[in-house]
């Protein structure tokens, strides 16, 4: 069971800011997931080794070349922001 | 008969012998799109103008003799692939107002293949959900009935492919996101084994199990996309050397003397009346065909949703940290200081099921949890692995159903996330083993809502379940059948 203060700081270390109703309703709604989960603790793991990656790939690597580059004109157009001498004007964050 | 209902195979052969232009069944798709949308909400955007340029460019290739099958067909992309130039938001207000500067691999090799992209379909947030309720652009629509959900997290693919306003739609499948709203929708949706197709600009959601693939009319049709979209991709690490092709030359190979396996805990207590009879009338369709069909067990299916939700929000949270808001997404508010102005972007920018996973997965590799939630996760992922790799030595492919239920009534399971992860109780463990599956229509209830029925394959067994799927279509008619 999650309390409403452990929900908080989970929040924090997510980077999100919850008012104190969504505090209240996810405290709910993730203690009856994280319960249902726990069903796993009946499965015996011992000995048995985790999998991270199904197909069995490992140490994939290639060349350092440039390739499929996009240019600085392209990466500027992604935003809808104005752009001023080759950067993107974001909205002032603080005072 | 709107020339947008044939298939992608007939629509080839019409747009070669020139009895139909790639400019007509354009029209014909958008005539439909600007007819059903507004009630559906398939499509979160459409691009008239540039897909009947498309379009035109389709012909002259057919008219050079340069065309080839998908030269010409018309197709939605759900709104996760990074199309050149075109707004693409996850359907999520953190990403508002982005267009990508390249196209996703999978994009490029069909724009290549002269295929017509007319706009981006709904989806969940960043995939997440079964439901695609959890849209910022709002809920997508059943056809078959407007009051019910068309599924997730791919519902405005299946929505747009079964609705006749695209030949094809292009999906991601993590945990059933493309073959569940296709046995919603009534339509073929194929999962790919992981890896088989590059994920290259596809916005991902868990990286150790994402895949993508098409909804298509039929299987025939999905193997003619999965020639071209398959294969390494010096983007995606994860796209192995495996020979990929022969997806169309082994559609018609016969499937006597074949195995199929039932497994007896994918007929449990939940599971709908009807569609247990669908399925199970699907099963007998096999044996006609001379297929052998043999009960087996996957014993530890019971914990697939457990393992799934503590994997996918774990990679959820560190693929989610990406976004900020500050070059995209919702105009920041005032903030006291940076650490502040990101959590209130994120927290405006994303919606409560992306929270949720986010908080689940921060919470299960937060240190002191990381081995009793995530490790343990990993090895019950191994075991699930293992059932099917055993059960592969026995059997040449898996029937069970694609979801318990058919269509559910909208904002049923929203108040209640651990019902909607249910849904997916027939499609993660298949996903936790990296294979491949598809669903076909194989039946309707009593409210004639369609059932799917999932044939599940070994590893880059794509080729076995295409032929065993469209050999099923050939012998049977539910996926012709219209709202």
């Amino acid at each position: 069971m999650l309390s409403e203060e452990q929900v908080k700081h989970i929040a924090k270390l997510a980077k999100l800011d919850l008012n104190e109703g969504e505090v209240k309703k996810f405290a709910g709604q993730l203690s009856s997931i994280l319960e249902y989960i726990d069903i796993l603790n009946e499965v015996d793991t011992e000995g048995t080794e985790p999998t991270s990656q199904v197909t069995g790939l490992t140490n994939v690597t290639e060349g350092d070349d440039e390739v499929n580059c996009p240019h600085s004109k392209e990466l500027l157009d992604c935003s809808d922001l104005p752009k001023v001498r080759g950067q993107i004007r974001v909205h002032s964050s603080f005072t | 008969m709107s020339i947008s209902e044939i298939t992608l195979a007939e629509a080839h052969e019409k747009l070669a012998k020139k009895e139909i232009s790639s400019v007509e069944l354009t029209k014909a798709c958008l005539e439909k799109i600007k007819k059903a949308n507004s009630d559906l909400n398939a499509f979160v955007s459409v691009n008239e103008e540039s897909a009947l340029e498309q379009a035109k460019e389709a012909d002259e290739k057919i008219s050079d003799g340069r065309a080839g099958v998908l030269t010409g067909v018309v197709c939605g992309l759900k709104d996760v692939f990074c199309e050149k130039g075109v707004e693409t938001t996850a359907c999520s207000n953190i990403l508002k107002g982005f267009k990508p500067p390249y196209d996703a691999t999978s994009v490029a090799k069909l724009r290549e293949a002269g295929v017509v992209f007319v706009g981006h379909t709904n989806t969940d947030e960043f995939t997440m959900g079964a439901s695609t309720e959890n849209s910022a652009f709002g809920v997508t629509k059943n056809l078959w009935d407007k009051k019910r959900v068309a599924g997730g997290s791919s519902g405005g693919s299946a929505v747009a492919v079964s609705a006749n306003m695209c030949t094809f739609a292009m999906g991601t499948d993590t945990g059933g996101s493309i073959r569940q709203p296709a046995s919603f929708c009534g339509c073929t949706g194929l999962k790919v084994t992981y890896g088989r197709v590059s994920r290259s600009g596809v916005m991902p959601m868990a990286s150790s199990l994402d895949t993508i693939g098409p909804l298509a009319k039929t299987c025939e049709d999905a193997a003619h996309i999965l020639e071209i979209i398959a294969g390494r991709d010096k983007e995606d690490s994860t796209t192995p050397e495996v020979k990929a092709g022969d997806y169309v030359k082994n559609l018609n190979k016969d499937l006597k003397g074949m195995t199929i396996g039932v497994p007896k805990e994918y007929f449990i207590e939940g599971i709908g009346d009807e569609v247990e009879k669908a399925v199970r009338t699907g099963v007998k369709e096999f044996e006609k065909m001379g297929v052998r069909v043999k009960e087996i067990s996957l014993p530890h299916t019971k914990y697939a949703v457990p393992v799934y939700y503590i994997i996918a929000p774990s990679e959820i949270s560190a693929n989610m940290s990406r976004y900020d808001g500050v070059r995209f997404g919702p105009a920041a508010e005032k903030a006291d200081s940076l650490q502040d102005f990101y959590m209130k972007n994120r927290s405006h920018g994303f919606g409560d099921e992306v929270k949720r996973r986010i908080m689940i997965g921060t919470y299960a590799l937060s240190s002191g949890y990381y081995d009793a939630y995530y490790l343990k996760a990993q090895k019950v992922r191994t075991l699930i692995k293992q059932d099917f790799e055993k059960a592969f030595k026995e059997v040449d492919l898996i029937l069970a159903p694609t979801s318990p239920t058919t269509a559910f009534d909208i904002g049923e399971n929203s108040e209640d996330p651990l019902k909607m992860y249910l849904s997916d109780i027939f499609t993660v463990a298949s996903s936790l083993a990296g294979l491949c599956g598809v669903s076909v229509p194989c039946g309707f209830d009593k409210n004639k809502l369609p059932v799917g029925l999932q044939i599940i394959g070994p590893q880059f067994g794509e080729a076995k379940i295409l032929n065993a799927g469209h050999q099923y279509q050939c012998a049977t008619r539910w996926h012709i059948e219209k709202s």
